[in-house]
């Protein structure tokens, strides 16, 4: 299955198509379809009057697991969740990043 | 530090003016992605996996209390507390907003600084020794050579359509700590045998996936002849440098296709036939530029030797920090600070907003106000008393910046990897993370080594170029990692080997941990792992390496 996923144009954050000209941040939001309907799925997304609100529109793979979309790819997994690599330990770094 | 004129502030924020109105259109939908994305990216700004990033350059690694300011100050109000030093002595923020973005530049421009050409087919930031100006082992300055080199190359009208990204370095010490081999254009200050101070040109180097060193192709230019025989160069990259296709368009290539020995005649006869007064660089120039680079007026009174020996002999992390962490100085009172963005466990060349003001008021109590961000991805505090070291140190300690482990197994470089760049092809922070864990304990009876980490063929964390490097590639949806062996990056450049097949990400650290091992059961006295490398050959490595692995 897949579904489509952009850039946010204004801040660049990882964004889904849900449907109805609607993105989301939340990929669990996203309108997941099987492969043959994709890029239909994509065209659909590519609508609407400049500017479209995500940059650099693809199809990806995906399934659904408990409710939840998991993307198939680490990279895609990275992109929903973030980094990987742990917050920094220094601990005005975690207290500037909250604010 | 070099202050701009009247001419570079108006064309700062001249620069400025139109990369708000271009952001205005492209939010208005007046500008498509494809119109837009060119003119962004000549002001630094990428778009990666999980936001919008900003390149920031500084320019030779050279910066001010006030710069560092500024640079914590923007990553608290629009990014996330924290900044990324680069391998090119630049800084990236991770976590930007592009409708922010021209207010950062004018912030920016406010200081003296911008993202301009820290992207695209132009002249990237001219690298140096981060200990210009003060090393103990240097010619002479190479700061001004840098500074020349980039108003030169800042929109040089001839040379905004090379057919690559174009880098160069300089050098001015009897040790190479600028990596100068690995670039299109590498110059090392060199004294002729009338002492006239010029120039060894190199071209034709390069990492990625095609990696070179570069070679000698003038042995000595004269200063004055500096930018009208690069102008050559960079006519010869510009006319035979290929097009057709990118991962074949740098100038290493053209050199390697034509032969050093060719290219060289090439850009000769293109000099000879050039209008060399035209670009000719006078010595009244160079001094004035030289100028702004000037020591500072140093406190002179001789260091309380006793108490500085004292402290060491009482404090063996501070006397291991003393050794690992400062460098000679010109002047015999004073010491180069090496201050580690390398704390075990966290993000090579990471640093917080508040370690950035720290090293800021340190720099104008101790440093003159002065900070240099180093390739390796540490800063730099060029002019520090000795008998401030201690102080110096604690203060450090306290704010995660103290680590003692300059030119150790732990000080890796490393790039941004799949966890925010979108072009790479696996992780790589996180195995720096792990590696420097687990290396960590090991770190002293090691002694000097470099590990350089990469998580695509581009190598940003030039794994080419270290001890061990490490490159991660995706295969068939799976994280896995090339080892290579020999890389040095120094005077005696070398390019690693593949050992053989890549490791899965989870054998990496035991893999490496294999390689020291043999290192340590065979190296002999003083010997540097690419020494020992060189010395005995890839096979008791590769053996025990698959024997576990």
């Amino acid at each position: 299955m897949q579904l489509v996923t952009g850039n946010r144009l204004r801040d660049g954050v990882p964004i889904y198509f849900v449907g109805n000209g609607q993105w989301s941040p939340s990929i669990d939001a996203a309108q997941l379809v099987e492969d043959a309907e994709a890029d239909a799925l994509l065209a659909v997304s590519q609508e609407g009057a400049p500017p479209l609100p995500a940059v650099g529109s693809v199809l990806i793979e995906a399934v659904r697991e408990n409710g939840h979309i998991k993307p198939i790819s680490l990279r895609e997994r990275i992109r929903a969740e973030g980094p990987t690599t742990g917050p920094m330990t220094h601990q005005t770094a975690i207290e500037t990043a909250a604010r | 530090m070099y202050r701009y004129d009247d001419f570079d502030h108006r064309f700062v924020d001249e620069r400025v003016a139109q990369y708000r109105d271009q952001v205005r259109r492209r939010l208005a939908g007046q500008l498509t992605e494809d119109e837009f994305k060119p003119l962004r990216l000549m002001n630094g700004l990428y778009l990666q996996m999980h936001a919008y990033m900003l390149r920031i350059a500084i320019p030779y690694g050279a910066f001010d209390s006030a710069k560092m300011r500024k640079l914590a100050h923007i990553t608290r109000k629009y990014d996330r507390g924290y900044g990324h030093f680069t391998t090119r002595q630049n800084l990236q923020l991770n976590w930007i907003k592009l409708e922010d973005t021209p207010d950062i530049l004018a912030e920016l421009a406010s200081v003296e600084m911008h993202a301009i050409q820290t992207s695209g087919n132009s002249f990237r930031n001219t690298t140096t020794d981060p200990f210009a100006g003060v090393a103990h082992d240097e010619i002479e300055d190479p700061r001004p050579y840098a500074e020349i080199l980039r108003q030169w190359s800042t929109l040089h009208p001839e040379f905004s359509f090379l057919p690559r990204k174009f880098k160069i370095a300089v050098s001015a010490s009897t040790e190479d700590r600028a990596a100068v081999k690995m670039h299109d254009v590498g110059l090392y200050l060199r004294r002729n045998d009338k002492g006239e101070v010029g120039f060894e040109v190199m071209a034709g180097g390069g990492l990625g996936r095609t990696p070179l060193l570069s070679h000698t192709i003038k042995p000595f230019v004269a200063r004055r002849d500096l930018l009208s025989y690069l102008e050559a160069v960079l006519r010869v990259y510009n006319q035979y440098g290929r097009r057709d296709n990118i991962y074949k368009a740098r100038i290493k290539i053209l050199v390697q296709s034509l032969g050093a020995k060719k290219f060289a005649e090439e850009v000769e006869a293109e000099w000879l036939a050039s209008d060399r007064e035209a670009a000719a660089l006078p010595d009244n120039y160079v001094r004035e530029i030289a100028s702004a680079f000037a020591l500072p007026a140093y406190d002179n009174t001789p260091v309380d030797e006793a108490a500085f020996k004292r402290d060491a002999a009482a404090n063996p992390a501070f006397a291991r920090w003393l050794r690992r962490n400062t460098f000679g100085h010109k002047s015999s009172n004073h010491a180069v600070v090496t201050i580690s963005l390398k704390p075990v466990g966290e993000t090579p060349g990471d640093c917080s907003a508040d370690q950035m003001d720290l090293v800021a008021d340190l720099a104008d109590e101790l440093s003159f106000g002065e900070i240099r961000a180093a390739y390796e991805q540490n800063l730099v505090l060029p002019h520090v008393r000795r008998d401030a070291l201690f102080g110096l140190w604690k203060r450090l300690e306290a704010a995660g910046l103290g680590t003692a482990n300059i030119g150790q197994i732990t000080d890796i470089i490393c790039c941004p990897g799949m966890d925010y760049c979108s072009l790479a092809t696996a992780r790589s922070i996180p195995i720096a993370q792990d590696l420097a864990r687990h290396m960590a304990a090991k770190e002293e009876a090691i002694g000097t080594f470099n590990i350089k980490i990469s998580g695509c063929i581009n190598a940003c964390g030039h794994h080419h170029l270290g001890h061990i490097g490490i490159l991660g590639v995706d295969k068939n949806g799976e994280e896995v990692y090339q080892i290579t062996l020999g890389g040095d990056a120094g005077n005696n450049a070398a390019v690693g080997t593949i050992i053989g097949p890549a490791l899965k990400s989870d054998a990496v650290t035991g893999g490496i941990d294999t390689l020291i091992d043999v290192y340590l059961k065979l190296r002999q006295d003083g010997e540097r792992f690419p020494d020992t490398y060189r010395r005995i050959g890839a096979k008791p490595f590769k053996e025990a390496l698959y024997a576990v692995a």
